[in-house]
């Protein structure tokens, strides 16, 4: 494959999408295809047939668009007029409206602030392109990037322009994306090679980003981690899907049978020597496997227990090779940050978080679904302009981030930027982006007792601290909300949340009592409130 | 051992002292009588950091590290006891007893247990977080050797004993969080196992009175553990 | 100087604890030099007094009686000791702990009776749901590990308190001892 056969299957793409008048997309990600995109998706096409419409209308599935809480979502071009909850007997009315008046009734308007107030990098194919076909994805320019890495720079010219880009790790702690490729590259491969590993075992409640990413342009982490396979000289990939998102797994499968009959995997990749291949793993439900070291032990086939660094997986990882281990949405931005630039990247965002983040806003707000905002907007913006605000006109309370791991940010917080930088000084993190708001209805010790039970059963057991030190923090928690604490039980609490932070082993661990430190930070008086008063 | 060790020194509490490159904080601490709390670590085992009694302060790092699993470095200067370490320590002991039911006075080990001296090393004379009570079985149904997960510290020793020196692999753990558990093959009676050689290594490198002879009294079960240095030092595939 | 006061209380314990207390032999003479026995099983006074300087309390809290009790102690007492595994991690009978009060009735007074199958409930104390350690109803000030603790340790315990000190007894006694 070269830049000219990728221009030829471009061209032909484009051509042939060209003879069509009028573009149906219709959202088949898996919120759409919850409320049945796929029976629309049916009926739609039918209409199409009936109405006689088959050369002059193409129809096809795309991923997310965002607006998952108005799902099903139903786009037309090149009217670019967005359908929202559409159902299949509304079929008929819309394809008779194609070229003429639209269907108000239906219409959700796309100049409101959820849509204007995005910045698409990540998700600039989602709900554009159809990710069962790489010929799609190819005409928007995709592996484009791959192309120019292998014929025009060198593995270490790749790995400055991920290093100048500023581009952190999106899957929660931020560490530079750039240095950690360039680990990789000095290290010395082992007998098997080097390693590179995406992380999709995206588990945090109400955290949907990665799923969308990978059911809406699969061959964007594709070409992410092909990229960074001739970047640090790896041969072997994986990617560590859950098994919980079958709908991904299937379209991963796919798209990288389509890329490797292209040549864009496998031996020789674009008729140069590197190679590269993928190869999907399936996690078995267990959160502690999102963390790298866990995640690598289960790629070996052992029990997901995190273990000690040193040595870092750049070090010694996969059967001991050195690894490339990077989250799904670090992957996604790769391409991108390769075809416009490191400099085009480094100009959005803030100082020191680049780029955007992609966002699963969930909870009480009007406008719920997936969002990709530039780093540094505030948390206002995205509640109350992009999120539409609490509905039922509730008080706002509470937003929280980064799941179990992250913390509560109350109101008067809400003008903070959004970077990995501020969310930490604030008690939460950015973690892997979900983003869960609260109203006055929510009790924050509830808040605190729920994450701290997903941490106390998601423990791998391994060390004491978070194995016992949540369960314990769990059961205070809970005597609490049986309005059975006592003020100690506070001071317990807190001292639990200072050992489990400082003594445990991994990650899971040591971000767990975020919920409860947060919540005791900064909504204490609703503890209080339900203390009993002790002899 | 190879012949080209290099050396290297470093300060720990203090004192000067110097250590084979591939040596462990906790190793070398043990060679200049300096005390470190370790309940899973070993002689003669994979260590593998979980206790989290070892972890001691290096200067320079935020981040505390299990002395178990760190390895020297040139300068470094370690903190192996401070008011804070001590703390942390004795709340973790404290995890260790609300987490099962350790009744020490009804106990197979009671007076040999490293739990039980542990805390008394560390001046526990209470525990002050709430005991869990989990409801747990007792495994009798091998002849000669009991199972008590009431007892039981998830520490894995015999879990790395059974697998490391026997090469049976019979014990592993089981499920997740403060629900995980030492199982016996996939989850059956220990009496039932045809992987376990009755060789009981597990019995005498448990640390507390899960593991135990059939036929012991309370304060009877005294474990004897010179044979995993010797083993070890036979097979010379261990450099500690 | 006058003299101090001392207590004994008897909760959900198999009164080992004051077996080793009664085990200090000629050397209560010495204690009672220092302080007046006014409140213990051992003693025949019926009403815990005003206040006193320091109780020893075995056993577990077992019962809402016990509960009862031990606040009010709590309440005249300058210093509150745990003697003993019951009292400081409830022991023995917190073996009870992981059984609901009813399977244990059930177990009791129904599968295990011979004749006459209820509960007996007339003029008996309620158990509570779990046996605690006393320092989970009341706070405690200070605590004497051991089943039982060892003469010497309440010696030793007893006299460094009655001279106003704070004893370390950690090398005298431990859980289970």
């Amino acid at each position: 494959m070269t830049t000219d056969e990728l221009q030829q299957i471009s061209t032909i793409e484009q051509e042939t999408q060209g003879q069509y008048q009028h573009h149906v997309c219709v959202c088949v990600a898996a919120g759409c295809l919850s409320s049945q995109a796929d029976v629309v998706q049916e009926s739609l096409a039918k209409e199409i047939e009936r109405q006689g419409m088959g050369d002059k209308c193409h129809i096809k599935g795309v991923g997310c668009m965002g607006l998952c809480s108005r799902g099903p979502l139903v786009s037309v071009d090149p009217e670019g007029v967005l359908y929202q909850n559409v159902k299949p007997s509304d079929s008929a009315e819309i394809i008779e409206s194609l070229g003429k008046e639209k269907v108000s009734r239906l219409e959700c308007s796309t100049e409101i602030p959820f849509f204007q107030h995005q910045k698409k990098i990540v998700l600039e194919n989602s709900g554009l392109i159809d990710p069962n076909r790489i010929e799609e994805y190819i005409a928007v320019g995709g592996y484009g990037s791959l192309v120019t890495c292998l014929t025009e720079m060198t593995p270490s010219e790749v790995i400055d322009e991920i290093i100048k880009s500023g581009l952190r790790g999106r899957g929660g702690a931020g560490y530079p994306t750039g240095l950690k490729w360039s680990m990789v590259a000095k290290s010395r491969p082992g007998h098997n090679g080097k390693y590179i590993v995406c992380n999709a075992d995206e588990g945090d409640p109400g955290a949907f980003m990665d799923r969308s990413v990978l059911e809406s342009d699969p061959h964007r982490i594709i070409e992410g981690m092909t990229i960074a396979a001739y970047a640090v000289g790896a041969t072997n990939g994986y990617i560590y899907v859950r098994a919980e998102y079958p709908l991904a797994i299937k379209r991963l499968r796919n798209a990288i049978r389509q890329a490797s009959r292209l040549g864009l995997l496998g031996n020789e990749i674009c008729g140069t020597p590197h190679r590269f291949n993928i190869e999907l793993r399936l996690g078995a439900g267990a959160f502690v496997c999102g963390e790298e070291t866990a995640l690598l032990a289960s790629i070996e086939g052992k029990r997901g227990t995190p273990r000690p660094r040193p040595p870092f997986p750049a070090e010694s990882g996969l059967w001991e090779a050195p690894t490339l281990i990077n989250n799904v949405e670090t992957f996604a931005n790769i391409a991108t940050v390769i075809r416009n630039g490191s400099s085009w990247f480094s100009a959005i965002g803030t100082e020191k978080s680049k780029g955007t983040k992609v966002f699963a806003l969930a909870g009480r707000v009007e406008n719920t679904g997936l969002i990709e905002v530039p780093m540094g907007i505030t948390l206002r913006e995205i509640i109350f302009e992009i999120g539409g605000g609490i509905p039922g006109g509730a008080r706002f309370k509470a937003v929280q981030t980064g799941g179990p791991s992250g913390g509560c940010i109350p109101e008067n917080f809400l003008d903070a930027p959004v970077d990995y930088e501020s969310l930490n000084r604030l008690g939460s993190i950015m973690g892997s982006g979900g983003m869960i708001v609260m109203d006055e209805t929510s009790n924050m010790v509830d808040v605190a007792k729920f994450f701290m039970d997903f941490s106390r059963s998601e423990s791998c057991g391994k060390c004491t601290p978070c194995r016992v030190g949540t369960a314990v923090m769990y059961d205070l928690l809970a005597r609490i909300t049986d309005g059975e604490g006592r003020e100690q039980d506070l001071s317990m609490l807190e001292e639990l949340c200072d050992l489990v932070k400082n003594t445990s082993l991994c990650g899971l661990g040591q971000t767990a009592p975020n919920p409860v430190l947060s919540t005791l930070r900064y909504f204490r008086e609703e503890y209080n409130h339900q203390l009993v008063s002790s002899e | 051992m190879s012949p080209n060790v290099r050396v290297k020194t470093l300060k720990i509490d203090g004192k000067d002292v110097s250590a084979r490159e591939d040596q462990t904080i906790l190793s070398v601490a043990r060679e200049n009588d300096i005390f470190i709390p370790t309940l899973c670590q070993m002689d003669g085992l994979t260590s593998v950091g979980a206790c989290r009694l070892c972890l001691v302060e290096i200067k320079g790092s935020a981040k505390l590290q299990a002395a178990c699993v760190t390895e020297v470095q040139e300068g470094m200067e370690v903190v192996t006891d401070s008011e804070r370490l001590h703390s942390y320590r004795k709340m973790l002991i404290e995890l260790l007893f609300v987490a099962r039911n350790h009744i020490c006075s009804v106990c197979v080990s009671n007076g040999h247990c490293e739990l039980q001296s542990l805390a008394q090393r560390l001046g526990i004379t209470h525990i002050h977080f709430p005991f869990r009570y989990p409801k747990l079985a007792v495994d009798l149904s091998h002849d000669r050797f009991g199972m008590d997960n009431n007892r039981c510290i998830r520490c894995g020793r015999c879990v790395r004993v059974c697998d490391e020196i026997e090469g049976a692999h019979t014990w592993d753990l089981m499920g997740r969080g403060d629900a995980s558990q030492i199982v016996c093959d996939l989850n059956q009676p220990w009496g039932s196992s045809e992987t376990c050689t009755s060789c009981g290594k597990c019995v005498h490198v448990c640390p507390t009175g899960a593991l135990f002879e059939k036929g012991k009294s309370s304060s009877e079960m005294s474990k004897r553990q010179e044979f995993l240095p010797y083993l070890t030092l036979m097979r010379g595939d261990h450099n500690e | 100087m006058s003299k101090k006061t001392l207590a004994t209380v008897w909760l959900d314990g198999c009164s080992g604890c004051h077996m080793s207390f009664l085990d200090l032999d000629e050397r209560l003479v010495g204690i009672l030099d220092k302080a007046d026995l006014v409140y213990s099983p051992l003693v025949d006074i019926k009403k815990f007094p005003d206040m006193v300087d320091i109780a020893l309390i075995e056993g577990a809290v077992s019962s809402n009686e016990d509960q009862e009790k031990v606040r009010n102690i709590r309440r005249h007492t300058r210093c509150l000791v745990s003697l003993g595994d019951c009292a400081v991690n409830s022991n023995v009978p917190g073996m009870r702990n992981y059984f609901k009060v009813e399977e244990l009735f059930n177990r009791g007074y129904f599968e295990n009776a011979t004749r006459n199958p209820r509960v007996p409930d007339v003029g008996l104390p309620q158990l509570l749901k779990r046996a605690c350690p006393v320092h989970e109803v009341v706070q405690v000030d200070f605590f004497i590990p051991g089943c039982p603790p060892s003469a010497d340790a309440i010696h030793f315990v007893l006299n460094e308190l009655l001279d106003d000190r704070i004893p370390d007894i950690s090398q005298l006694t431990r859980f289970g001892a």
